[in-house]
């Protein structure tokens, strides 16, 4: 085994790439907004709780909510200037959400504390996981997940491999991309400091191939610095950066159903979560913004943009210059697992790694016809499931059967959906299943 | 600027796949062998496959709104049925058996059940059941079909000229030479015949043969499959396993001397196999979604494809082998669902 299987998952689809609008555009770096909306929930977890309130002034990296719990997150103002409202707000994943409003003074001035450290090497692993804590740091491949906890394994889990994820496999997205190329050193010292938390033996980055001069790039860096990485180059295959079809086709080892990765020692962090985490130990910094690919052919100017968390899409659009045509979607993150956004509005969170903004024509949906059971969507699923089986016991509220058929499994990809010819919504049958399935199980507990 | 957007779940693209564009590939792989039969049988199968194709999509659309139903005929659907169903008429029945029949096809065979998608079993195959069962005089004459260039007039020694289907005439020839001592006279002519059929493989690929409008050419419905499955409308699995059953149980089982005599070759390209392996059993609705669900229906297909051939009643047996398939469809799905990924193997 090993070097000899095929460097993929069972499964998955080819939707188009659409990547050419911003994968040859650098990283610019968006104006500070005049007002930003932090919501203190931008990570899987309890909600951070406020230690500001209206009239408090406040600096770049300044801590204005402290973690709720072990599996949540401090959050940090991302521009200076002045508290103006804690209050509910709207949330880019729905539902109203506590959040801090800071108007700016558009000074942009930096907590002090904030500033290279050169002894970080020296820092224990406890420090510098709780570094990277305070630091506010989560999976910034969408997920969200907090950092931290990743990288407390317990002691019975021996983690030996870390997985560098740099599939970037959803269409448009080329903010990963970009960072590979323009600040590879960042992510290799992150890296390090991942690996050395981790007392991994393995390093292993995978990266799709439609990305070969990324793949050089970190390839020609880790050779130079003789460190003892290895970089996949992996077939180009949607969801090739899902967490278990990465370690399946990059150490070809298979998560047990329902387990985490660490159950087969591997750790899987994303390649922007490595910057952030290289920048919380090294500097100290907080995560206060992050890359986001804006694009889709109803803006204007498509960009790869660093932006400050709470940034609103209304101003990213206008920087962006404007509207291109009509709008009738926008979409956070990737086509096929980001979510609809409802408004303008919204601010960009950790977990923001794209911006897509869809004229009506591509924002319409198919009308649905009826299932001729071709079984494509089992084909594709790379989780091995029966979404069409799926899809029918949640529609006849047969929740029992559904669990039967491991719809718990789910990882809500959306490969079924996007191939389905009768243009069945299954994803969204399946999502509702398995809410249904949780509160069945826990009302039976 | 306008704030409304459109809000739906993830993901927010989709391949442009729909029914109606795999209904259109599946009858565009049928018309090279619709004009080979044309060609071969003359203008009249034509006028058959018309009046199949019109009195299927004619029979959807009064059911549909007989029962206040949306009317569905644009999906394709209906005409292929028709035309599939059009495949398994000799080029001389009269017009009025493809219209009974495709009126039987998507009247008692799909809408009954609730429509596309619904059937238990392929439609067509059903109305071809249906006709058989009712009409069989009309459905099994070949004698005023021979098709041009065939090798008929050659094996006629035995009384083969009211259903000279190659299958037919191997039947009665295989019959003989079983139990020579109850046709003493005609032995050796059946053994000429069998030789005679074993060296004419070659018009059964190309479609020199007497048959069903469908089945006479084995090269023009390969043609039609291998788009189908270069553009994945349907897959190997199915069709190889159905073929590969019959051809390792007729190498074994389907000589005339002993075991392990058979002619694969004759026993692939005779009959309505292609057709039926390719273009009824690969049927969507009515065949497994599960990987090891469509093998074991192949299998299945083709066990009893040869039985039926060898043993049974009937000189050919692709169509009743998939319609009683089509009935173990829900169990085999049922009893193959794959493994979840890191799941493990079901005992």
């Amino acid at each position: 085994m090993g070097f000899l299987h095929k460097k993929t998952f069972n499964g998955g689809v080819h939707p188009p790439e659409q990547k050419g609008a911003t994968a040859k555009k650098a990283i610019e770096t968006l104006p500070i907004p005049p007002e930003v909306v932090i919501p203190l929930q931008q990570h899987i977890g309890a909600p951070a709780k406020p230690l500001v309130e209206p009239g408090t002034a406040v600096q770049v990296g300044d801590l204005i909510a402290e973690a709720g719990g072990f599996v949540s997150l401090p959050v940090h103002a991302s521009i200076s200037g002045t508290v103006s409202a804690v209050e509910e707000r709207p949330h880019p994943l729905g539902g109203q959400v506590l959040s801090v409003v800071i108007q700016g003074d558009g000074q942009d001035q930096w907590n002090p504390s904030i500033g290279y450290d050169a002894n970080y090497l020296d820092l224990t692993v406890k420090e510098t996981v709780e570094r990277i804590q305070q630091a506010g740091v989560a999976g910034m491949g969408g997920a969200t997940f907090p950092t931290h906890v990743k990288l407390s394994p317990p002691a019975d889990k021996p983690i030996d491999t870390l997985i560098i994820n740099g599939a970037e496999c959803e269409p448009y997205l080329t903010s990963d991309h970009r960072l590979l190329l323009e600040e590879p050193q960042k992510i290799l010292l992150g890296i390090q400091i991942l690996a050395k938390v981790l007392s991994a033996k393995k390093v292993a980055i995978g990266i799709e191939d439609n990305k070969a001069d990324a793949i050089k790039v970190m390839r020609g860096l880790i050779s130079k610095l003789k460190l003892p990485f290895s970089v996949h180059a992996l077939p180009v295959k949607y969801p090739q950066g899902a967490e278990k079809q990465l370690i399946k086709a990059v150490v070809n080892r298979t998560v047990p159903a329902g387990s985490l990765p660490m159950t087969v020692g591997c750790v899987v962090q994303n390649v922007a979560t490595a910057a952030a985490i290289h920048d919380a130990v090294a500097f100290r910094r907080p995560v206060v913004q992050r890359v986001v690919t804006v694009s889709g052919n109803a803006v204007q100017t498509a960009k790869n943009c660093v932006v400050r968390l709470g940034t609103s899409y209304r101003f990213i659009l206008q920087e962006c210059g404007g509207v291109n045509g009509s709008l009738g979607k926008v979409i956070m993150g990737g086509p096929m697992m980001g979510f609809a956004q409802s408004s303008l509005d919204l601010p960009v969170i950790k977990g923001t790694s794209g911006l897509l903004f869809l004229d009506a024509r591509q924002a319409r949906r198919n009308q649905e016809t009826v299932c001729i059971s071709c079984a494509r969507c089992i084909d594709v699923c790379p989780m091995r499931l029966m979404p069409k089986m799926l899809g029918a016991w949640v529609r006849h509220k047969r929740i029992d059967e559904a669990i039967d058929y491991h719809i718990l499994d789910c990882m809500e990809c959306g490969s079924c959906a996007f191939v389905c010819p009768a243009h069945i919504d299954l994803l969204h049958l399946i999502r509702y299943g398995k809410s249904e399935a949780i509160k069945k199980r826990k009302k039976a507990s | 600027m306008d704030d409304q957007f459109y809000v739906s779940s993830s993901p927010h693209i989709s391949d442009r796949e729909s029914v109606t564009k795999i209904m259109t590939a599946v009858a565009l792989s049928l018309l090279p062998a619709s004009l080979g039969a044309i060609y071969f049988f003359g203008l009249r199968t034509l006028w058959i496959m018309l009046v199949s194709i019109a009195a299927a999509v004619l029979t959807e659309a009064v059911v549909q709104k007989a029962m206040k139903k949306p009317i569905t005929i644009s999906d394709g659907s209906a005409l292929v049925t028709g035309l599939l169903l059009a495949f398994n008429m000799s080029a001389q029945v009269p017009l009025w058996i493809p219209a009974v029949g495709a009126v039987f096809a998507i009247a008692v065979g799909k809408q009954v059940f609730g429509g596309l998608g619904f059937n238990p079993m392929n439609p067509a195959l059903l109305g071809r059941a249906f006709l058989l069962a009712s009409w069989p005089s009309h459905m099994l004459s070949f004698d005023r079909c021979i098709p041009r260039g065939s090798l008929y007039q050659s094996v006629s020694g035995i009384d083969v000229m009211t259903s000279a289907t190659p299958l037919n005439v191997f039947k009665q020839a295989r019959e003989i030479l079983a139990h020579p001592e109850l046709y003493p006279d005609s032995f050796a002519q059946a053994d000429k015949t069998i030789h005679k059929l074993y060296d004419s493989i070659d018009s059964l690929f190309i479609g020199r043969i007497g048959g069903c409008l469908g089945e006479t050419s084995a090269l023009l419905l390969l043609i039609g499959a291998a788009f189908l499955l270069y553009k994945r409308y349907i897959g190997w699995k199915i069709p190889f396993s159905y073929i590969g059953t019959v051809a390792l149980l007729s190498w074994i089982f389907g000589g005339t001397d002993g075991l392990f005599s058979g002619n694969v070759l004759f026993h692939i390209f005779s009959g309505g196999l292609i057709l039926g392996a390719f273009y009824m059993a690969t049927d969507m609705v009515t065949s497994p979604v599960t990987y090891r669900g469509r093998i074991l229906f192949g299998v299945g297909c083709g066990a009893i494809t040869v039985l039926i051939r060898l043993v049974g009643g009937y000189p050919e047996g692709v169509s009743y082998s998939i319609l009683l398939m089509n009935l173990l469809v829900p169990l085999l799905d049922r009893y193959t669902r794959p493994t979840v990924f890191g799941g493990a193997k079901k005992s």
